[in-house]
C-alpha cells in the first residue's frame, strides 16, 4: 500500500520545524523505520509530515564521564560502531546490535525508536535501565524529562504534537558494575519474543550490592526491576543468579500475542535473567579487578 | 513552507537524474516508475523483506522506507548499476552478480535485486582480508527473505564472492 496523502516540509533549523509541528496533524520525521510502515499501511495519516533530516546539529554523540548523550539524528549503526559510548555505557553497542537487521540500522534513529515508545523496543528499555532522560524542545522551549515521566503507555509518550525529542542522555555504568543484553527472536534481527538488559554493582569485597534488569517485549512500557534481594550480599562467586530469574518472573507481567503466550516470556524472562546476571557479573568481576 | 510535490535531483548509478514526484512517493516507487528502473523489486512494502534495499550515499537501506523527496542531493545504487562496462561495450557482473550464477544462489529471483546489493554494500564495507564467519554472513544477509533457496546457496554465495573481492 502507499501512505494517504500528506504535505511535507523539510526545515533546515530547529525553531523552523517546531513552526511547522505546531500545526494539527504535524508529525515527526525521522529515521523512519517505523513511521513509514505505518504510513503505508494507513495506520498514521498526518496532515503535514516534519523531516528533521536536514537539521543542523541533531546527529552528535557526546560522551563524558558522566554518559552518553546521543543526539535525534543518531543512526543504530553509528552508535553501534562507537567506541567512546560502549565505554561508557556498555549497554549501548549490545541492545542497539539486537535492534533489526543493518539496512534498517543505517536508517533508524535510536531516539526515534525511544519516541516510537514501542514496548518491543531495545533503547526504550536501555533509556530505563540507565536511568536516562530525553531532551524535548516545543515552541514554548526545552525541558528535560526522566524516562518514568516519559513513557505513557504502548506507542504514547507524553510530550505534546508540537514537541520534538532533540537528544536523549544515558547515564555512565557505575564503577564495579558489568551489563548484559540478550534476546530471544524467531530469526536474527526480529522483534525479541523476550529479550533482558541487566546491571550488577559489586561492592569493595566483590559482593553483590545491586542487580537489576528490564525487559523487552514483555509489559506495555518500559519498566527497571530491582532483584537484589535474591542475591543481596552475597559474594560474587557464590550468587544465586537463578533465584534472581525466579524472583524476575514473579515480577513481570507479560501480554499473550500470537508469537507467545504470556508463561512462555514468563520463563523465558526467569531464563534470560539468570544468563545476563552471571554475564554481567563476570564482567563487574573483570572490571574490579582492573582498578 | 509545505509542498504536496516537488523536483528532486539524484545521481543514480553515476548518472544525475531528474523527476517530479508527489512528496507521498517512495523511494522504490520512483526508482520504478519514475525512473523507469525496474530493477529494484518492491516485496512487502513495509520494511520486512528487503526485496527492495538500494544504496544510499554508501549505506543499504529499504528503499520502500524512504521517501523520494528524502534523495534529494543523494547518490543512489541499483541493480543496474552492479555491473560495469568492459573495453567492448560489453558487461562485467560485478563479484557478488557471479558468485551468485556460480553458486545457483537464485531460483525466482524475485528476492535477488536485494540480496545482491545488501551482500555487496556489506562486502565492499567491510575488511575483506579478516575472514568471514557463519554469524557475520547471517547478520548480514539475515534481513532478506528467500522463500526459492533455502538460503544454503545464497550464503555460499557470499563466502565466494568474498573471497574472490579478497583476490581480485
Amino acid at each position: 500500500m502507499k501512505p494517504a496523502p500528506f504535505r511535507y516540509a523539510d526545515p533546515r533549523a530547529l525553531d523552523e520545524a517546531l513552526a511547522l509541528l505546531s500545526e494539527d496533524g504535524a508529525k515527526v520525521l525521522a529515521g523512519g523505520q517505523s513511521l513509514l510502515p505505518l504510513l503505508s499501511m494507513r495506520l498514521a495519516a498526518p496532515a503535514v509530515l516534519v523531516d528533521i533530516n536536514r537539521v543542523p546539529g541533531l546527529d552528535a554523540i557526546e560522551v563524558d564521564d558522566t554518559g552518553v548523550r546521543v543526539g535525534a539524528l543518531v543512526r543504530h549503526s553509528t552508535l553501534l560502531a562507537d567506541e567512546g559510548a560502549a565505554r561508557v555505557q556498555p549497554l549501548l553497542a549490545r541492545a542497539t546490535a539486537n535492534v533489526a537487521h543493518p539496512a534498517i540500522r543505517n536508517r533508524g534513529t535510536t531516539v526515534g525508536s525511544i519516541a516510537h515508545a514501542d514496548p518491543s523496543g531495545e533503547m526504550t528499555s536501555v533509556l530505563a535501565l540507565t536511568d536516562g532522560t530525553v531532551t524535548v524542545a516545543s515552541a514554548a522551549g526545552t525541558e528535560v524529562l526522566g524516562w518514568r515521566d516519559f513513557f505513557v503507555g504502548p506507542l504514547e509518550t507524553s510530550i505534546p504534537g508540537g514537541a520534538v525529542v532533540t537528544s536523549a542522555f544515558f547515564p555512565a555504568l557505575p564503577q564495579r558494575s558489568g551489563t548484559a543484553f540478550a534476546e530471544i527472536a524467531r530469526r536474527k534481527g526480529d522483534y525479541a519474543v523476550c529479550g533482558a538488559g541487566v546491571v550488577v554493582t559489586l561492592d569493595g569485597d566483590r559482593r553483590v550490592e545491586s542487580a537489576r534488569a528490564s525487559y523487552v517485549s514483555v509489559g506495555l512500557t518500559p519498566e527497571v526491576h530491582d532483584l537484589t534481594d535474591a542475591v543481596a550480599g552475597a559474594p560474587v562467586e557464590q550468587a544465586d543468579w537463578a533465584a534472581a530469574g525466579e524472583l524476575a518472573r514473579t515480577l513481570v507481567d507479560p501480554d499473550t500475542d500470537i508469537h507467545a503466550s504470556a508463561d512462555y516470556r514468563r520463563l523465558l524472562v526467569g531464563v534470560l535473567t539468570e544468563r545476563t546476571l552471571a554475564s554481567a557479573a563476570a564482567e563487574a568481576v573483570a572490571g574490579a579487578t582492573r582498578e | 513552507m509545505t509542498d504536496t510535490e516537488r523536483t528532486i535531483t539524484v545521481t543514480v548509478n553515476g548518472v544525475p537524474r531528474e523527476a517530479t514526484v508527489p512528496v507521498r512517493r517512495l523511494l522504490s516507487d520512483a526508482l520504478r516508475h519514475d525512473l523507469g528502473l525496474t530493477g529494484t523489486h518492491v516485496g512487502c512494502e513495509h520494511g520486512v523483506c528487503g526485496a527492495c534495499t538500494v544504496i544510499v550515499d554508501g549505506d543499504p537501506v529499504r528503499s520502500c522506507l524512504m521517501l523520494a523527496v528524502q534523495v534529494d542531493g543523494s547518490e543512489v545504487r541499483t541493480v543496474e548499476g552492479l555491473a560495469r562496462e568492459d573495453h567492448q561495450g560489453g558487461q562485467v557482473l560485478h563479484p557478488v552478480q557471479e558468485a551468485f550464477r556460480e553458486c545457483h544462489a537464485l531460483q525466482c529471483g524475485f528476492c535477488t535485486p536485494g540480496f545482491l546489493m545488501t551482500i555487496a554494500a556489506g562486502l565492499e564495507e567491510r575488511d575483506n582480508s579478516v575472514e568471514l564467519t557463519e554469524e557475520d554472513v547471517d547478520d548480514m544477509v539475515g534481513g532478506n527473505l528467500c522463500r526459492c533457496t533455502g538460503y544454503a546457496n545464497i550464503k555460499k554465495a557470499v563466502h565466494h564472492a568474498a573471497a574472490a573481492m579478497r583476490d581480485a
